[in-house]
């Protein structure tokens, strides 16, 4: 099995999670895209440590896990005080800071 | 075909489909439970890149911590009852081109490259232990600040996520 195959198939999710996050309304979604764009990036980290034979990329996938799981925490937090205070989860609906 | 590849092509299929289902479906019940499909489908990938520790990791904090919060969110911030779980999509003209000119610069970076890698694979015996030994060595700060940032986030999301008490 070649490199290739896994970085293609990474940027291939990586694009995906970029076409949601710039184009979808619902910030769930958009949410659920930089979750799937941090996916791709930690595959390609692995794929890298295993063609290197060095357990290095594995250790910075574990702490992309982290910094992951602490911005789902914070992110569905303030989407839902922000689904509280204004009803909607629609990205172009919450412009109170646009100036 | 080696059974290798097969695995692989099997895995990477059903991460792209999940992955398109996440982003292009109107319903975001269905995206939410496309997310479950790519998340065990990279997880096959880490199995077949021999990172068994980062493979369970996966399963547990995606599959077992993250994804269940955002269904929460899903299901606090949509009304179920009203049932208004469309969604739509803005801006896509200038999505396509961004998306466009991002994949040919990545995809043609990732074949014209010419990697230094090992002549064969290697893989490992087993990674949970060198990933130990490098966490309470080489990475003992960075692993110490991973502590404190779960610790700030988890304090953080209760505090903006709860209802503010009505001064009495």
């Amino acid at each position: 099995m070649e490199l290739q195959p896994y970085l293609l198939l990474s940027a291939i999710t990586f694009v995906i999670g970029v076409v949601g996050v710039l184009s979808r309304r619902n910030a769930i979604i958009v949410f659920m895209s930089i979750e799937l764009m941090l996916n791709s990036v930690n595959l390609s980290l692995v794929a890298f440590s295993a063609f290197l034979g060095d357990v290095t990329g594995q250790m910075l996938v574990f702490f992309a896990m982290t910094v992951a799981a602490a911005e789902a925490a914070i992110g569905l937090a303030i989407i839902i005080s922000m689904f509280r205070n204004k009803q909607t989860v629609n990205i172009d609906d919450i412009n109170i800071l646009k100036w | 075909m080696d059974l290798y590849t097969i695995a692989f092509y099997l895995f990477a299929v059903i991460t792209l489909v999940s992955a398109s289902i996440v982003v292009f479906s109107k319903n975001i019940i269905y995206s939410a439970f496309a997310l479950l499909f790519a998340f065990f489908g990279v997880a096959g990938l880490y199995v077949l890149l021999m990172a068994d520790f980062i493979a369970v990791t996966q399963l547990m904090i995606y599959v077992g911590g993250i994804l269940v919060l955002v269904l929460f969110g899903v299901m606090l911030t949509t009304r179920v009852i009203n049932v208004d779980m469309r969604t739509g999509t803005i801006q896509t003209l200038p999505a396509v081109l961004i998306v466009a000119a991002l994949a040919g610069t990545l995809v043609g970076v990732f074949w014209t490259t010419d990697w230094r890698i090992m002549p064969a694979f290697p893989g490992f015996e087993k990674t949970a232990p060198r990933i130990g030994e490098l966490l309470l060595t080489s990475y003992l700060l960075p692993f110490e600040i991973a502590s404190v940032v779960l610790l700030v986030a988890l304090v953080g999301a209760a505090m903006i996520a709860r209802r503010e008490k009505k001064a009495s």
